[in-house]
């Protein structure tokens, strides 16, 4: 019985063995090829604990108003920086500094829709000094410092209705660009009827100076335009350097149900202008100066509170006859984005409508201007002959081609919204190549320094707009999805899904060591010119002046000063400005008082930020530290008397036995 | 005959294990693993008397003060220190009025420019931290601001004491 066993025993050896030999030899190793792929991607993903990405990305967030950062080619999320909304994370919007920067000419506005990120550029390449990103809602730019990533100057755009083909810069950061999406009356606040919309309308193109220095904004004209949609912009590098094209759509001036009324024309226009001619008529006097409203919110040097610098005034150009700057290129079918490729010649259009994408030549359209190649005009804009300026078709590009980038080894990648894809094409025969899914009906896609003279091409994103499936379920609203994808080879390779923060529009991302070096870890507590900030500790004090009382508080490991506060009186209005005067990385304090209606604060190492409390109801509040800064965080905290309106307690204030 | 089956079974198994082996060979398994650094290494007499930090010789200081030097200290000091010194009597650290008396400058020098490196590695560091459960945080004071600081001390305690 037993040899029996034994013998069926080595007979089953025998078998598998002859099978796992035949199997080895017939397909290799089994099941490696699947295993190898997946293990591939999370290779080319892993960045292993303690070591850096290569990349920042920054991707905007959408209606969150903000913008997020990332690190790829993990997709390690980093932060999220606040620029259009407030923040409960860091105060932003919240703080008495940082209020100043969300005013606008229509007052206070706590969220709004950020959607295209864009960094500063020297020579055609990002060079990670700044990153502007436009609000769509009420228009917007801002500015964000890469040395410390936070928001330090936002400017109104005065005449605009949705501020969506910004906010992109020309090649040496000269411009950051901004466009009206929605036509409006050019005159401030003119009550009219909506169907005066061809008579009254006007579109806005914004062209704000950036100063090299400082990257600081200016809004120096506008270029008043026919009442079309505005939709996304880029300016031109290389040989087009000195020009800006912008998307049209909505040529049919429809007010009402645009899907249906803005769809007709068989083709819309690329509007493509020199801003340096524009520039040059403006300095020799041929705009128009006009009134305007408009909000212009930053810090002055190193006092870190926010200031608002109203403005009244914006310099208008008409393009009139033989002024040569502003051309319209006839483009299928209202076009979505408009993107240049790294040499500057190719000009390429998401004709979201169209079954084809259009490239035209940036030559060739110098040629059609020279030769007065024109199909007729509108508004003394010059429309230039389609047949002149096209240099290509890519055909099957799918279904509603959006937007392009490029890997400057002589392709483009197009993001195709309703057949859900990215399709690869060759600039050369303008045709599709590669093709891979997107998951699910992409937007943008963004590849590292993908709209560079000099992109790196290692990775693209795509920026997804739903979910669905992909992970687990979090409820009918879920985070939208974005896809990394290797693009070094020929062909294209998903690597990572990751779900974002908001929803992204576009995203850039550049080489961390160009942005890296150069971040802060202080705030320097010499330089900090806060005219409430504590300069020594022995100047820790409280001033009342009427029912305004400001508290010089300072924070370290692991106490405030003062700590004690008695003769707060229900119907003061109480600044606590307190000065972190920790001058060591990432040590920060924050602050939140029981019952406080506005907000808590949080202070980065070396800064000042100020709390604004109005104690209602008589009482003893606790204060405490919100961020676990040491050992003894837990006993970072202090009480503030607040007595009757009409009570007689002294001011006074201490901290230990002092 | 059973002998020769058990050798040839034990042969093809020997045969595919280097096969199997090859498809289950993972590289990340590889990984080195660095080893644990010493850190105990004695302190040499210098770093017992005047602790560890970028002092590591004796300075030169005069017996007359330097009045500039002082102002500059007095204004750093009362910036970055004096939140948790007393100059007499304990708060968060230690009273500093008389430090100059008990401390070389080079000690309290490099207590300012390396407090953490002082509480880990130093005895005194280490029986301080025991004694006042707060390790002092790096203020970014420079080499030649903790000199100052260290002038100001010297002025004071001549001053008072």
């Amino acid at each position: 019985m037993d040899n029996k066993k034994s013998n069926t025993l080595r007979g089953l050896l025998f078998g598998a063995g002859f099978i796992a030999i035949a199997a080895f030899i017939f397909t290799g190793c089994p099941s490696q090829q699947s295993m190898l792929d997946t293990r591939d991607a999370a290779q080319k993903v892993y960045v292993a604990p303690g070591e850096h990405d290569e990349y920042y990305g920054f991707f905007s967030g959408g209606y969150s108003g903000q913008l997020s950062v990332w690190g790829l080619p993990s997709a390690r999320f980093l932060k999220v920086i606040p620029v259009f909304s407030q923040d409960p994370e860091t105060g932003y919007g919240y703080s008495e500094e940082t209020k100043p920067l969300l005013m606008t000419s229509y007052g206070f506005i706590p969220w709004d829709d950020s959607h295209h990120p864009h960094i500063s550029q020297t020579n055609g390449d990002s060079d990670g000094r700044w990153i502007y990103i436009n609000a769509n809602n009420t228009p917007r730019i801002a500015r964000i410092d890469l040395q410390t990533f936070e928001t330090k100057e936002i400017l109104e755009l005065p005449n605009t209705g949705g501020n969506h083909a910004s906010s992109f810069v020309t090649s040496n950061s000269e411009y950051v660009i901004g466009a009206t999406r929605f036509s409006i009356p050019y005159e401030i606040d003119l009550d009219v009827p909506i169907d005066s919309y061809s008579d009254e309308f006007r579109g806005a193109l914004s062209f704000i100076a950036l100063d090299p220095e400082t990257g600081m904004m200016e809004m120096d004209f506008q270029i008043l335009v026919p009442p079309y949609n505005y939709d996304l912009g880029r300016a031109g590098k290389g040989p087009s350097a000195d020009w800006v094209f912008f998307t049209t759509y909505n040529t049919e001036e429809a007010h009402t149900l645009l899907e249906v009324n803005a769809s007709r024309n068989d083709k819309d226009y690329v509007a493509a202008i020199n801003w340096r001619r524009a520039a040059e008529l403006v300095r020799n006097g041929a705009g128009e100066t006009m009134s305007a409203h408009y909000y212009h919110n930053y810090y002055e040097g190193n006092q870190g509170i926010a200031i608002n610098d109203v403005k009244d005034q914006v310099t208008v150009l008409t393009p009139e006859d033989g002024q040569d700057f502003i051309y319209f290129m006839p483009t299928p079918k209202s076009p979505h984005g408009v993107d240049i490729d790294p040499t500057g010649e190719y000009i390429v259009a998401g004709g979201k409508l169209a079954t084809v994408i259009p490239v035209h030549s940036f030559s060739q359209m110098i040629d059609a201007i020279e030769n007065q190649r024109f199909e007729g005009h509108v508004e003394n804009i010059p429309i230039l002959d389609y047949d002149a300026t096209i240099i290509g078709e890519v055909e099957n590009p799918g279904l509603g081609p959006l937007h392009t980038e490029f890997d400057g080894r002589g392709y483009a990648y197009t993001s195709v919204y309703i057949s859900s894809e990215i399709v690869k094409w060759s600039l050369d025969t303008f045709e599709v190549v590669d093709r891979i899914d997107a998951y699910y009906s992409i937007g943008h896609l963004m590849i590292t320094a993908g709209d560079n003279v000099n992109p790196d091409a290692r990775y693209m994103v795509g920026l997804t707009k739903t979910a669905k499936d992909r992970y687990l379920p979090t409820g009918p609203k879920q985070n939208h999805p974005a896809q990394l994808y290797d693009i070094s080879g020929d062909r294209m390779q998903l690597l990572l899904d990751f779900p974002t923060i908001g929803e992204p529009h576009y995203a850039q991302a550049i080489r961390a060591d160009k942005v890296a070096p150069n971040v802060k870890q202080i705030y320097e507590m010499e330089e900090n010119d806060h005219p409430h900030a504590l300069r020594r500790v022995a100047d820790n004090r409280i001033e009342r002046d009427s029912d305004v009382v400001r508290v010089y508080m300072s924070s370290t490991r692991s106490h405030f000063r003062p700590d004690n506060i008695e003769g707060i009186r229900v119907g003061d209005t109480v600044y606590i400005h307190l000065t972190n005067l920790e001058q060591e990385w990432d040590v920060v304090h924050g602050i939140a008082i029981k019952g406080a209606n506005n907000a808590e604060i949080l202070v980065a190492p070396g800064q000042t930020k100020t709390l604004k409390w109005e104690p209602t109801r008589t009482g003893i509040y606790p204060f405490y530290c919100t961020a676990f800064c040491s050992a003894l965080h837990q006993e970072m905290q202090g009480y503030i008397r607040v007595s009757a309106a009409d009570s007689n307690v002294p001011l006074t204030w201490s901290t230990g036995g002092n | 005959m059973n002998t020769l089956k058990s050798l040839l079974i034990t042969l093809s198994l020997l045969l595919l294990m280097p096969i199997f082996y090859a498809c289950g060979g993972d590289e990340s398994s590889e990984r080195q693993r660095s080893e644990p650094q010493a850190e105990e290494t004695a302190l040499s007499e210098f770093e017992l008397e005047h602790g560890i930090g970028p002092v590591t010789e004796r300075i030169e200081i005069s017996d007359d003060l330097d009045l500039a030097k002082v102002e500059k200290g007095r204004n750093i000091y009362e910036m970055k220190c004096e939140m948790c010194h007393n100059y007499q009597g304990r708060m968060v650290g230690p009273e500093l009025g008389n430090i100059m008396d008990r401390r070389s400058p080079e000690f309290v020098m490099n207590f300012i420019l390396n407090p953490s490196g002082m509480v880990r590695d130093h005895p005194v560091g280490q029986e301080l931290l025991r004694e006042y459960m707060t390790v002092m945080p790096f203020q970014n004071v420079q080499k030649d601001e903790a000199r100052a600081i260290v002038e100001y001390l010297r002025y004071y305690y001549e001053e008072n004491y």
